[in-house]
């Protein structure tokens, strides 16, 4: 579910499943669940979504991470973040596996490459802490 | 003892189920003839029947995405609004491969036998004003979370926030994505517009009939989502079409020369790009293979393609991933063809979406229609010569949902 920042920014609406993510960013860690065969997955759900298994376990990640691929809206396609424009939103392959989705934050759009390496950012919106990505280093 | 197939499974060992009556009309930006769903599916029906030359008391199957005015029991509804007397009914929820999704769920309901006559249905048009909201024309704008804004919606928590929204920046993506790997030029992927857009010229139900564009024209137009930029980007607008599905035996005795199912595959994965297992080699490719195997029809032999174009890309990615050239060469495909309707590789004849507009789940039919009007030797102008074999399909969502058909002359 989405609600929004007092700046009018959709934000996400933490379930019982989903809210140890959040929390985590608020405290600048990226934790995930990790299964003991598959790995760690995301997002957050009630069972690996390699083999439903239900014993997997939250752990911390490097947050170290390439951009698998990325776009730059120009256009505002959510109406709530056209003042925001133009902004990059990123799919990352963390080391540890998983692809996540973010905004590219700390850099100039034109310089986000295909296979860059970046790290996790965290922005603070209201009391929520989304998860971004910036250049490594 | 085995179960007697009935007659209309196989002919000489093919599927046996046909398209045998179209209607579709002109796309259009702005629409002034608002209308319920389901008075615009009753106004369909009444052309495709008529078109088809089948009596409405033959018809015993109906597929729909939906009834806005019965958002439950929705084929219940349309069959006691239409009044058929119906034995297959389908909602079919597969984004813009929903119409090819639709036409295979018809062909093998019929080819199992549980029903003989199928009215696919892809109306949209706006409803009339409720009393008290204001009236005048209405102009097409979809919203840009779909529904994914709701209560424990992975989307809402993660891709919506990104602003990962609507469809453009998540095909731009799979485009940045290609780029990369494979070094396609952004003049490239015009071309494909810009083919388009001069079949377009021989469509005069196209949205930009008359308006012819140059690879410069695209190149020139602002990026939406880089790279895209907006000449790449369909037209969203109202619409509507449908399609009739009928025994081969039936089909003989119409007025158009009947175009059989013989062919069909459907794939997905995921609903968000962020989980697609690879942006560049898309689920297109397991529903093709299917196709063509269950056909028994090869690639070659396909005398006009029908993809669907939300965007350049996705043209690029669907040459390659249905089996019509190498992964990596699309760019080479589409730089060495003539995709035009008068060209050596027929493809979107009608102008795809990206040249006579997206009318909602009718642009998705439009590649269907295309490719049965090409079959049946009744494209006009943009005539494909000796037009038997057609490949149509369907991509709905964030690359996600495919289905691919082979529509087969009789």
């Amino acid at each position: 579910m989405v609600h929004f920042s007092s700046d009018g920014r959709p934000l996400p609406t933490p379930t019982p499943i989903t809210a140890p993510f959040f929390d985590g960013l608020r405290e600048r860690r990226l934790v995930l669940q990790r299964c003991p065969r598959h790995g760690y997955f995301f997002y957050p759900r009630g069972r690996c979504p390699v083999c439903l298994g239900d014993d997997w376990e939250w752990g911390e990640l490097s947050g170290q991470g390439t951009v698998y691929s990325f776009t730059v809206d120009r256009a505002g396609h959510d109406p709530a973040l056209a003042s925001r424009i133009p902004f990059a939103i990123a799919l990352v392959d963390l080391d540890e596996g998983p692809r996540l989705v973010g905004n590219m934050v700390d850099c100039d759009v034109g310089d986000i490459t295909v296979g860059m390496a970046v790290e996790a950012a965290y922005e603070d919106v209201d009391d929520t802490t989304l998860l971004g990505f910036r250049p490594a280093g | 003892m085995p179960a007697a197939h009935p007659p209309s499974v196989s002919r000489m060992g093919k599927r046996a189920a046909a398209i045998v009556g179209l209607t579709e009309w002109a796309p259009k930006r702005v629409w002034d003839e608002p209308m319920f769903t389901m008075e615009a599916c009753a106004r369909l029906a009444a052309e495709v029947l008529a078109d088809a030359e089948v009596d409405k008391g033959e018809v015993d199957g109906l597929v729909i995405n939906g009834l806005r005015e019965s958002p439950l029991f929705a084929p219940s509804a349309l069959a006691e609004f239409l009044g058929v007397r119906s034995n297959f009914n389908e909602v079919v929820d597969l984004g813009g491969a929903t119409p090819a999704g639709m036409v295979w769920r018809a062909a093998a309901a019929i080819e199992v036998g549980i029903c003989e006559t199928v009215l696919v249905f892809t109306p949209s048009v706006p409803a009339p004003p409720q009393p008290g909201a204001n009236g005048g024309p209405m102009k097409m704008k979809m919203g840009a979370y779909m529904g994914g804004e709701v209560w424990g919606s992975p989307q809402g928590q993660f891709e919506i926030p990104a602003g990962l929204v609507a469809a453009t920046p998540s095909f731009a993506m799979a485009a940045s994505r290609y780029m990369a790997a494979y070094g396609v030029s952004e003049e490239t992927l015009a071309k494909v517009a810009v083919d388009s857009r001069y079949n377009a010229q021989a469509n005069p139900m196209a949205v930009f009939y008359g308006k012819p564009i140059t690879v410069d024209d695209v190149m020139s137009s602002r990026y939406v989502a880089d790279p895209l930029k907006l000449l790449e980007i369909v037209m969203p607008c109202y619409g509507g079409s449908a399609v009739l599905v009928t025994t081969a035996e039936r089909a003989a005795r119409g007025p158009h020369r009947p175009v059989y199912v013989s062919g069909y595959g459907e794939h997905l994965t995921h609903k968000s790009i962020t989980y697609a297992p690879d942006i560049v080699d898309t689920p297109i490719r397991l529903a093709a293979d299917r196709a063509f195997e269950m056909a028994g029809v090869s690639r070659d032999a396909v005398d006009m393609a029908s993809m669907y174009d939300c965007y350049t890309i996705t043209v690029l990615l669907t040459i390659e991933d249905a089996g019509f050239c190498a992964k990596g060469q699309g760019g080479r495909f589409i730089d060495e063809h003539s995709l035009r309707y008068d060209g050596d590789w027929p493809l979107n004849t009608h102008g795809g979406q990206l040249g006579m507009g997206q009318a909602g789940l009718g642009g998705g039919m439009s590649h269907i229609t295309e490719a049965v009007r090409q079959v049946q030797g009744r494209a006009g102008e943009r005539q494909v010569p000796d037009c038997n074999i057609a490949y149509a399909n369907g991509t709905g969502g964030m690359l996600a949902e495919q289905v691919a058909l082979i529509l087969e002359g009789a």
